[in-house]
């Protein structure tokens, strides 16, 4: 894997790219690859050396990174704010869930569908969202992820009259013999995070994401030039749903629930996707891993006391919004470019190919 | 017709409480241009106060006015401290992530200071005598009543407020023009926080009305659907509108009350209402039903 945070961070909108195109004269990345290949084989590695609980909790924090992915396509990229991704993430969530416990489906195969169903929602979120910008569409998104757990309550019915599934043990067992459950549950959803980071890079860095940057930065600029701003914001809507869905189906997977008995549940979701956003830094490849990170450990830190753990998110998003406007990883950047300045004077333009402090964060483990 | 008239009743009790909320944010909005998610909370965390004041031993009117002072000035100082840093930004981003920072903050902070572990729900006492009046045949609650006759003294203290002093003009001259305002010798950042302090006022009447409700306690979720209903409310009114606040808010509160009655498929997803009320208002007329009209310069 290599390092996505040489993407220019504040692109003025139509520049030449300064991503370094691979091979054709250029120095070979060494350091860069055998960082890659450290990370990824101490990701492959990892669940091995746990217990399935700690393996668990890894995939908590593989799902809730794709859900922030999600959430920064289009809150970082396209500049969308959205309060409903929470909403999403349970249509996934309860797809998965229905699919398997009513219909008998294998749990990997609701993936696509729920991947579908949170993009038809999307887009018919995204049409209207037209419309409205900045703190309205908030609003208005804010509206779904506390309706959702409402409409699931009225129209799921699981056990005991609780809107609350539960596949079976068997449902989310291991499908080959040499892995354990635990270790095969890690390793699809290390599959499936890695494929959907490396889709979503790829998508920033080309036409799309740099369409989805322009409409963020200047909308009539970007239409102007061309660009379809109506598409590029639909798109992304339905994109960033998506993300979210297969992130929610995930959850049922690893899980092993779909719970909409607590009303806010939803919402607090959407909150924690954009705490990790923005905690991690926007527009960022690695921000949303970085930020679902911390947000897990946090979580298992103040364990017990459970208002304990919004009470310092809280105060954290409110520090990070005034000392790291641009999260962690525009943090370590800003810090790398600062230190780059200190050791050579005048860096010729390629030293931002270096691997920055931040260079491990971003590979999808 | 009784049925039907009680119900609406019902709507105007809730919809008090509504008003109130959507008022606040629509001061909030005017001032600082700013939709306040936190403001729900802002008012929990004043009514976990009004509780904490009567556990220990004052009356709940007397706790009320003591709840209100407090909020006054933890509402400038939210202002000063919290917002204002962000505001320069006017990044649409920073401050909806601040307000829900704030959000999650206070709705933690109340958790955590005023309800003891294994405790479920607090009882907040009444603020109305129960039993009804009746009036032309008709019976009402008093605690209706009551809720209305407090609403229109807000509406009345705040007409005179924002109308008749001189504090009150500067603090429209700040909303309409912050620089022309600075020119005439106003401290636009004191009324910044004057508008923050007294939304917060606001929300703290909201939330004790809304606690004190005689069957049934309260807890920490006590304002999160409200604010639902006030935003609707203020997106009905028009976001810059206090009258349209209110009105929209009585709006809501018995369309509420009139959906739950009446429409069945409904049942349970009432929520419905507001959202559907928020979507269509801001789709086809952003301004409401009392807005100005705000021409965007590109």
């Amino acid at each position: 894997m290599s390092d996505p945070t040489n993407l220019p961070d504040t692109p003025p909108a139509f520049a030449t790219p300064a991503v370094p195109a691979a091979g054709a004269g250029r120095k070979v990345p060494w350091l860069r690859i055998a960082l890659g290949l450290i990370v990824a084989v101490v990701a492959l590695m990892l669940p091995y050396y746990n217990d399935p609980e700690t393996n668990q909790i890894f995939c908590q924090v593989m799902y809730l990174a794709l859900a922030a992915m999600g959430l920064n396509l289009l809150t970082g990229y396209n500049g969308q704010v959205s309060l409903g991704h929470g909403a999403f993430f349970g249509i996934g969530a309860f797809t998965a869930a229905i699919l398997t416990v009513d219909h008998g489906w294998m749990i990997e195969a609701t993936f696509p569908v729920a991947a579908v169903l949170a993009a038809v929602v999307g887009v018919a979120i995204g049409f209207p969202a037209l419309r409205l910008k900045g703190l309205y569409l908030a609003l208005i998104t804010l509206g779904l992820a506390v309706l959702f757990p409402l409409v699931v309550k009225k129209f799921v019915e699981g056990p005991g009259g609780v809107p609350l599934l539960k596949p079976k043990r068997s449902q989310v067992g291991s499908m080959v013999d040499f892995w354990a459950d635990d270790i095969y549950r890690y390793y699809v959803c290390l599959a499936i995070l890695a494929v959907l980071f490396l889709l979503a890079w790829n998508l920033v860095r080309g036409r799309m994401g740099r369409a989805m940057v322009a409409v963020r930065d200047q909308e009539v600029a970007a239409s102007t030039v061309g660009i379809g701003v109506a598409n590029v914001k639909v798109w992304s809507f339905a994109l960033s749903a998506a993300y979210a869905g297969v992130a929610g189906a995930m959850s049922t997977y690893v899980d092993r629930t779909a719970d909409a008995s607590n009303p806010i549940i939803y919402f607090q979701r959407s909150i924690e996707f954009l705490i990790a956003v923005v905690i991690g830094g926007a527009a960022t490849i690695g921000g949303p891993l970085l930020g679902a990170m911390l947000l897990v450990a946090l979580r298992r830190r103040t364990e017990g006391t459970e208002a304990m753990a919004p009470a310092l998110l809280g105060g954290a998003l409110i520090i990070v919004v005034y000392v790291l406007p641009d999260g962690i990883v525009g943090g370590l950047r800003r810090l790398g470019a600062w230190i780059r300045g200190r050791t050579s004077g005048s860096a010729p333009p390629g030293a931002a190919a270096e691997p920055t402090p931040s260079s491990p964060a971003p590979s999808p483990t | 017709m009784q049925l039907f008239f009680d119900q609406v009743l019902n709507g105007i009790g809730t919809g008090a409480v509504y008003s109130s909320v959507a008022l606040a944010l629509v001061i909030i909005y005017r001032t600082t241009g700013l939709l306040n998610f936190a403001q729900g909370e802002m008012a929990l965390f004043s009514t976990f106060v009004t509780w904490w004041l009567t556990d220990q031993g004052l009356g709940i009117w007397p706790a009320l006015l003591g709840s209100m002072v407090f909020s006054f000035f933890a509402g400038a100082l939210i202002e000063r401290v919290i917002i204002r840093p962000v505001e320069a930004a006017k990044n649409p981003l920073n401050v909806v992530i601040v307000t829900l920072g704030l959000f999650l903050a206070l709705n933690a902070l109340c958790q955590l200071i005023f309800i003891k572990p294994g405790q479920e729900a607090l009882q907040m006492p009444l603020m109305f005598p129960k039993g009804d009046i009746s009036v032309l045949g008709l019976d009402i609650p008093k605690a209706i009543l009551g809720r209305a006759i407090v609403l229109a003294i807000e509406c009345a203290v705040l007409y005179v407020l924002l109308q008749k002093t001189k504090i009150g003009l500067a603090l429209r001259a700040v909303a309409s023009n912050p620089e022309s305002s600075r020119l005439v010798g106003i401290n636009p950042g004191n009324m910044l926080m004057l508008g923050w302090g007294i939304a917060a006022v606001l929300g703290a009447i909201a939330g004790t009305m809304a606690a004190s409700r005689g069957t049934g306690g309260f807890d920490t979720s006590l304002m999160q659907q409200v604010l639902v209903y006030a935003f609707a409310a203020a997106a009905l009114g028009g976001f810059d509108s206090p009258v349209g606040a209110v009105i929209s808010g009585l709006i809501v509160g018995i369309a509420r009350a009139l959906t739950i009655q009446y429409v069945d498929f409904l049942q349970g997803i009432e929520l419905v209402v507001p959202l559907g009320l928020i979507f269509i208002v801001l789709l086809f007329k952003p301004n409401g039903l009392f807005g100005r009209n705000i021409v965007e310069r590109v």
